[in-house]
């Protein structure tokens, strides 16, 4: 079959695979977070952005509210508004695509689709890892609420910790220069100073108005923070293919995780 | 409004954020301060929600079992493994140090 001799859907499936396995740990989280199964998978079909299901979820696991677990699954998905632009403009879907295309706009489609430079690798690259991801996505994302389900008292497994490593891997690769670091550093200090004085989960919309201020005040360069998450091409293979922002890359990506081409 | 009212509600927003970058003019994308904003939010969140699944419990800041967690995590993810092995090594990690009496 001629589409899996694409570069860019043979990329795109591995990231769809690699991608979806996590959605294991998401299904796992989410349930010992309280939220029943329905909610769970109401959450992987719809909003559909991993890192702001994860910040749902982790808001109301530390006690939060409704309407902050919301706000910080809203703030978080405000990159996938530019991811849209940029697809807008390399794609250029017709208009009832927009809709579908809009919807597989993640971190992953992006980073698949910009990685290649023919314009036909790139459609092919982004439906087939948005549409991929989606699928798997959803399929783990079940099967990780059903084991989480069975699995009982979060603690006694270390869930919790899973959940702070999970973070931790979603935040890892966007802090890699020393400005996107310190962006890092002030907000989790200025959140833990929060913590003591306002309810649970409002310390995380005071760290986002900071680091909303931190952006507006300049610091840091143009795109840091909005190259997406996953590194489908290994390094080396993209210098003429710039990331989403087009801008100056900080240091080069050397992390070969992800797939091979 | 219930839990299940804030669920929808946010992905009405997520569907129409992303939709959103498809209607707008691409011209946005030339403004650097509105991409600043959005790359520095994203990691912003990001990092406060590391500190406070990491120290929080409820609105006291505590140090137990996390903590190893976050250390482990950050371990393995310098070692440049997969995400998901990351999540899986957190979640040993805090495991085994409350089995050694970490709280």
């Amino acid at each position: 079959m001629v589409l899996f001799q694409s570069p860019a859907v043979r990329v795109a499936l591995s990231v769809a695979i690699a991608t979806g396995l996590y959605g294991l740990s998401f299904g796992a989280l989410s349930v010992a977070a309280g939220l029943d199964l329905l909610q769970t998978m109401a959450l992987s079909l719809l909003l559909f952005s991993g890192g702001s299901q994860f910040a749902f979820i982790g808001v109301i696991a530390g006690g939060g509210s409704g309407i902050s677990a919301m706000s910080a699954a809203a703030l978080l998905g405000i990159r996938n508004g530019v991811y849209g632009m940029q697809v807008n403009v390399l794609l250029r879907p017709s208009r009832w695509r927009k809709l579908a295309a809009a919807h597989v706009t993640i971190d992953e489609s992006v980073a698949t689709a910009t990685g290649q430079t023919d314009p036909a690798e790139q459609r092919r690259g982004f439906w087939a890892a948005g549409i991929g991801v989606f699928v798997l996505w959803n399929l783990f994302t079940l099967g990780g609420a059903l084991a989480g389900n069975a699995m009982g008292d979060p603690a006694r497994w270390g869930l919790d910790g899973a959940a702070v490593a999970a973070f931790l891997g979603l935040l890892w690769p966007r802090i890699r220069a020393r400005e996107p670091a310190a962006i890092a550093v002030v907000c989790a200090v200025v959140t833990l100073l929060a913590v003591p004085f306002v309810p649970p989960g409002v310390p995380i919309l005071i760290a986002a108005v900071m680091a909303a201020v931190l952006g507006l005040a300049g610091l840091g360069p143009a795109t840091e923070g909005l190259e997406p998450d996953v590194e489908p091409y290994p390094s080396g293979s993209d210098d003429d293919a710039p990331g989403p922002g087009s801008g100056p890359r900080p240091a080069k990506h050397s992390r070969g995780r992800g797939a091979g081409a | 409004m219930s839990l299940w009212g804030w669920i929808l509600l946010a992905c009405a927003i997520s569907i129409a954020t992303k939709f959103v970058g498809f209607l707008v003019p691409a011209k946005l994308l030339d403004n650097p301060r509105m991409l600043r904003v959005a790359g520095s939010l994203t990691i912003g969140l990001l990092a406060a929600l590391t500190a406070v699944n990491t120290f929080a419990s409820g609105q006291v800041l505590v140090v137990d079992a996390r903590v190893v967690a976050l250390a482990a995590a950050a371990l393995a993810l310098w070692l440049r493994a997969p995400f998901l092995v990351v999540v899986a090594v957190g979640a040993l990690a805090a495991g085994l140090a409350r089995l050694l009496g970490a709280a």
